[in-house]
């Protein structure tokens, strides 16, 4: 039978076999509203030439990094991509290369994904990586099933810390009953170690926390894992990839398990995907690994080559008592973080940290300088990140700087209606000085503004 | 092919060894046989509940893995750790060293329901 299409006599002999008369008889739960009856509602046909103008005119209008100077981080981050990632990744040798199930012909791709693998340890201080997972919220949730699986335990304890998409990814796998979730609230902006111990019980699998975690500050990666381990749980951490390069990874702390969200290297911003997910553990848990595993190994004249390593936990042959029912991996975006970080070798990984991190200081000084606004939890750690309180509604900050080519940050109203005078600020080693002084001196007028507000509005109460 | 008179087995080819209210578990010659070399054998822990042929653990070859199924019901009071670091020894020794788990029984009527020798040699005439 052929794979796409189906013929009009197939099509009869499926109709017959299930008993329905056409086609309508299947379509009829649709509602009528939602039916397309005739011709669906475009525009008519554009000369290729035309198609690529209204493009170009509609990009025009985004407000992108590369026009405007890019405050935006809450996961996804502005961190300059060399072109050589771009070009290398790009070559058809890598882009069109089938899955490498086939390792004498699929070399080259094996390489990449074990030279990936090894940076990916040497990053997080652990002993095994996979050849990657989709993004950082299904490595979360992988993470959480991993420790259900060696623990014999149900229960996961997620700090309020971590990502709220990852966490939301993470409640979808709960609900089809993998695991059962447990959030620990933050105390001070961080995950209380005391709250932790509070909360851990026989049946805790794992505790999961970020570093740093979603508002940017560092957490006592030592405090969690001994805590948890201490209660027998297993100590997981979604960790970011540059700021391993300069904190202790968690892998140094005593974690278990590893993973985070590569697209800090050398994968583009795109709107938010795609991603890609990194995934280290440590070698007693190596059967349990989610994914694809590269290994290196000697043919029979001992030449190196490189293979698909313990697949017999995989989807393809264990079917549905893999280990995960993720069989596949990011292939171009890892190939893309092994180029980048090959480019910029562990100094470089170096450098750009320390100046994510002196930049986000300096803005973060500055703009707690201007009237009216604060750093949350300011005596606390951070990294690239920070939360604003400002003096009215973010969204009116944002609207003010966009009008100057300043996307200023990501509003903390969009995870939680309750703060909606709290933004989000990344600065990355791509903020100039010039960016960042633009930036407060808007901050500044927009804050006076909002204190002339305040005034009109009490004069005409009183 | 090795199958000794005095064990009770498995349709899915595991051995018994009955010694009083405790049950220790492998798998046949014939289940090593057409598994090929074992690298790894997961199994539960020391105080795990098992339930009769529900899985206990997975054995893995170099090609497939299978599910381990527990012949009758109870705690496990015994697990092989000597298969930790040399999982070949299901290969080489299926009802000696191989062993994988002892069964404290909770209801040792359940081992009427397991094959004898004749029984599991039909069983196996059927896959031949």
């Amino acid at each position: 039978m052929s794979f796409v299409g189906r013929s009009e006599a197939e099509r009869r002999a499926m109709l017959e076999r299930i008993g329905a008369k056409g086609l309508e008889e299947l379509w009829a739960a649709i509602p009528e509203a939602f039916r397309v009856r005739g011709p669906l509602p475009l525009d008519p046909p554009l000369a290729e030439y035309e198609v690529a103008r209204r493009f170009d005119e509609w990009a025009e209008r985004n407000a992108d990094a590369n026009h405007y100077a890019c405050f935006l981080g809450a996961g996804v981050y502005d961190h300059f991509i060399p072109a050589a990632v771009r070009s290398l990744a790009a070559r058809s040798e890598f882009a069109t290369s089938y899955t490498p199930y086939q390792p004498e012909v699929a070399q080259g791709t094996l390489q990449v994904i074990f030279e990936y693998q090894s940076m990916i340890c040497e990053l997080t201080g652990m002993e095994v990586a996979n050849a990657s997972l989709y993004d950082g919220a299904t490595a979360c949730a992988e993470a959480a099933h991993l420790a259900e699986g060696a623990t014999g335990r149900r229960v996961v304890l997620v700090s309020e810390g971590l990502h709220p998409h990852y966490r939301e990814v993470m409640r979808t796998y709960a609900s089809a009953g993998s695991f059962d979730l447990r959030e620990i609230p933050l105390e001070g902006g961080t995950t209380s170690v005391a709250a932790v111990k509070r909360a851990l019980s026989p049946d805790v699998a794992a505790l999961l926390w970020a570093q740093p975690n979603f508002e940017g500050l560092i957490e006592d990666g030592v405090g969690l894992t001994e805590a948890a381990h201490a209660a027998g749980a297993y100590s997981a951490a979604s960790a970011d990839p540059v700021a391993m390069s300069v904190l202790s990874p968690p892998g140094h702390d005593g974690a278990d398990i590893v993973v985070g969200d590569g697209q800090s290297l050398g994968v583009s911003m795109s709107y938010g995907g795609p991603l890609v997910g990194f995934f280290a553990i440590r070698k007693k848990d190596v059967r349990r690994l989610p994914g694809r595993l590269a290994g290196v190994t000697v043919d029979l004249d001992g030449r190196r080559g490189y293979v698909l390593t313990l697949q017999t936990r995989e989807q393809h042959i264990r079917r549905e008592r893999a280990t995960s029912n993720i069989c596949t991996n990011q292939g171009l975006m890892a190939l893309a973080n092994t180029i980048h970080l090959a480019l910029l070798g562990a100094q470089g990984m170096r450098d750009v940290a320390v100046q994510c991190l002196e930049k986000a200081h300096y803005l973060a000084s500055r703009a707690a300088s201007v009237p009216g606004v604060s750093v949350h939890h300011g005596d606390t750690p951070f990294f690239r990140e920070f939360v604003l309180r400002l003096p009215g509604p973010a969204a009116d900050f944002i609207r003010a700087a966009q009008a100057k080519r300043i996307l200023a940050g990501v509003p903390l109203s969009r995870f939680d209606r309750s703060r909606p005078n709290e933004l989000l600020v990344a600065a990355t080693e791509k903020r100039s000085k010039d960016e960042m002084d633009r930036y407060v001196d808007a901050l500044t007028e927009w804050a006076r503004s909002q204190a002339g507000a305040r005034v009109e509005e009490t004069a005409w109460r009183s | 092919m090795n199958l000794p008179k005095d064990l009770r087995y498995t349709k899915e080819h595991e051995w018994v060894r009955v010694k009083g209210a405790e049950a220790e578990v492998g798998v046949t010659d014939y289940a090593q046989g057409e598994l090929g070399d074992v690298v790894f054998v997961e199994l539960p822990q020391v105080g795990a509940r098992v339930a009769q042929m529900k899985s206990f653990g997975t054995i893995d070859a170099v090609k497939t893995v299978g599910d381990l199924f527990a012949p009758v019901s109870g705690e496990v009071v015994a697990v092989n750790t000597d298969l930790k670091d040399d999982p070949s020894l299901v290969n080489q020794s299926p009802y000696e060293k191989g062993w994988m788990i002892r069964i404290k029984m909770t209801n040792p009527a359940e081992t009427d329901a397991l094959l004898d020798v004749n029984a599991y040699e039909k069983v196996l005439g059927a896959h031949a």
